[in-house]
């Protein structure tokens, strides 16, 4: 298991400078010195902001030596300075030390993706392991046709709904921000009574949404587990059927679920911008679409590079995950 | 089974799916839209009318009328073209890239095959929505820039399983014969095994189109998509959000029009997917 573990740590080397050269190859596309055309069709850049450019990503220099000062910077998490008016270094607007968890951009949009991925699978697998062991009932078609509309509905759409619903029209539910004006002088539960309150539409649209994939794969996957020899054995020593569908059939259809997971971790980070700008949640996301607004591109860089991390350790969770779980690898 | 047999027996599967026919439907009448565009639409969609701004549903205007008194229901008319089009340009992009690299890593393997499952993984783990905006940053937001951008960004799933079917395709009888008698890597890829892997590339096309749909949709409702006064179904939904409180159409029927779009394709997606599995037709015959 160690030599597993040990190979696919090793396997994140390449991926991560993989995307580090993805980013830079970016950089490239901004208009000025490498791809002058654009300057004229592009009125938005200004010749000041392209000499900006030119001095954070040494453009003058041979694209490898471009590329190597970049990668000794980003490797301090060193991003250089927004190009806003504020001047602030890049990795301070993500991530404040000095500024109490909850205010924190990073920790912001990780929170919101981290809890809307609990919401997913919770309701996501016992709703696969419903519809598969009553494949085709009437419970299985509402369920599936549900999950479709989810998957077909457009986050924002559903955001505007739910916001004329529940804050225009009931005033039930507060509908933007993360907190209230007083929080700060609300008792502890307060202060988490309120955060949820904020919480609560963002992250239904968001499991509403990304519900789909994970409870079909779920249905399909146990559907093809139930099918299997070991299960029918299950069944003949005459265990009883929720013994065999829990303990049997869930463990062995659960595996394909935990790299799915892993791999929608990407989505949901890219989803955070539409909903965090909707919502005006002050996270990643919504520094991200400002940054690319007022073509911030130290901003933009750096929040793409740091979201690409954070989607290659969400995987790598996934895939440590896998190994728990598997015991055909836990033994190697 | 002969060719003929097997398409009849696709026909009648797919007709018997209620939901892949509705599916199917919806997609035809979506391409009816768009190509009638300028017969169906009973006002021009760019015409202003100072007069009747911000107007509810009415019979004149069955879907009421945006800030600047223009018809929503001929601007979505219209914008249906500008759906179908980022559809399938991207998507197109996407298959063919995808299918390209996913056969050159099935078929060559090796050093090959291992440098094209890096490059994916690595698209993989870039949250593709920071990506598609990061280079509309840089290079300017037109509706070329975003078919190609979604297209760059959507291929990885076609390449997976391009690659799945050539590794088992490529050892079968039909083309180590092919080899045998002397044909070109290029014609055995592109004769013999790529035909033969169309089936399963053609469903995840189509449900990659309505994930395109989604994309451009969510591009335009932030500002950073088809650009006014070109009418997409996204821009409308970006007034839609400016009025909130003073004109709910503006936000109700564009959206609707996406979901309906974006569940007939994958509707017609999943319905051809089962009609084709042959581990279904097993079942059934049980």
């Amino acid at each position: 298991m160690l030599a597993y573990l040990f190979k696919r740590l090793l396997e994140i080397i390449p991926t991560l400078f993989g995307i580090t050269l993805i980013s830079f190859f970016i950089i490239h596309l901004a208009p000025g010195k490498p791809t002058d055309i654009f300057t004229e069709l592009n009125p938005k850049i200004t010749p000041e902001a392209r000499e900006r450019l030119e001095k954070l990503y040494h453009l003058d220099k041979p694209v490898i030596v471009q590329y190597g000062l970049w990668l000794k910077k980003i490797a301090r998490f060193d991003f250089g300075e927004s190009f806003s008016s504020d001047h602030r270094p890049v990795i301070e607007k993500i991530w404040d030390s000095r500024k109490p968890l909850i205010e924190r951009r990073l920790f912001v949009t990780f929170m919101i993706n981290l809890l809307s991925m609990g919401v997913i699978l919770l309701v996501a697998l016992p709703l696969g392991i419903f519809s598969a062991t009553h494949q085709n009932s009437l419970w299985d078609k509402i369920a599936t046709t549900t999950v479709f509309i989810g998957f077909a509905m457009p986050t924002f759409w559903l955001a505007l709904l739910l916001m004329i619903l529940f804050g225009v029209e009931l005033h039930w539910l507060p509908i933007s921000q993360l907190k209230s004006m007083g929080y700060a002088s609300l008792p502890f539960w307060g202060k988490v009574w309120d955060l949820a309150k904020h919480l609560l539409l963002p992250i239904f649209v968001s499991a509403f949404t990304g519900l789909a994939a994970d409870s079909r794969f779920m249905r399909s996957s146990m559907l093809e587990v139930v099918r299997q020899d070991f299960v029918t054995v299950a069944r003949a020593k005459g265990l009883p059927e929720r013994l065999v569908i829990y303990r049997h059939a869930f463990r062995n259809a659960l595996l394909p679920i935990i790299t799915l997971a892993g791999l929608s971790v990407g989505g949901l980070v890219g989803g955070s911008v539409i909903f965090e700008n909707i919502f005006g949640i002050p996270g990643m996301g919504q520094l991200f679409y400002m940054s690319v607004m007022t073509r911030d591109y130290p901003t933009v860089m750096g929040i793409l590079t740091i979201g690409a991390f954070l989607t290659l350790f969400g995987n790598l969770l996934a895939d440590l995950g896998y190994m728990l779980a598997d015991p055909r690898i836990r033994a190697k | 089974m002969g060719r003929q047999n097997l398409r009849n027996l696709f026909w009648k599967r797919f007709k018997r799916n209620g939901l892949a026919v509705a599916g199917g439907v919806i997609v035809l009448a979506l391409f009816f839209v768009a190509v009638f565009a300028p017969l169906l639409s009973p006002y021009n969609p760019d015409a202003i009318d100072r007069h009747n701004v911000l107007m509810p549903p009415s019979l004149h205007h069955p879907l009421g009328t945006d800030d600047l008194g223009r018809d929503v229901m001929s601007r979505m008319i219209w914008g249906a073209r500008i759906s179908l089009a980022v559809g399938f340009v991207a998507i197109g992009i996407a298959t063919a890239i995808g299918m390209l690299l996913g056969a050159l890593a099935g078929y060559y393997g090796g050093w090959t095959d291992r440098v094209i499952m890096r490059f994916i993984d690595i698209m993989l783990s870039i949250p593709t929505f920071f990506l598609i905006l990061a280079v509309i940053a840089f290079v300017g937001s037109s509706i070329w820039n975003i078919m190609i951008v979604i297209g760059l960004t959507a291929w990885m799933g076609v390449a997976r399983l391009v690659r799945a079917e050539f590794l088992s395709l490529k050892e079968r009888e039909f083309v180590l014969a092919a080899r045998a008698i002397g044909a070109s890597d290029v014609r055995i890829i592109f004769r013999h095994v790529m035909i033969n892997s169309m089936a399963p590339v053609l469903v995840s096309a189509v449900l990659g189109v309505a994930g395109a749909v989604l994309v451009e949709s969510a591009l335009s409702f932030l500002g950073i998509g088809v650009q006014p006064p070109t009418p997409s179904w996204g821009n409308i939904l970006s007034l839609g959000k400016d009025y909130i409180e003073l004109a709910w159409w503006l936000s109700v029927f564009p959206g609707l029009a996406i979901l309906v779009t974006v569940l007939g394709y994958n509707l017609l997606g999943e319905g051809i997917r089962d009609s084709i599995d042959p581990r279904l037709w097993e079942t059934e015959r049980k």
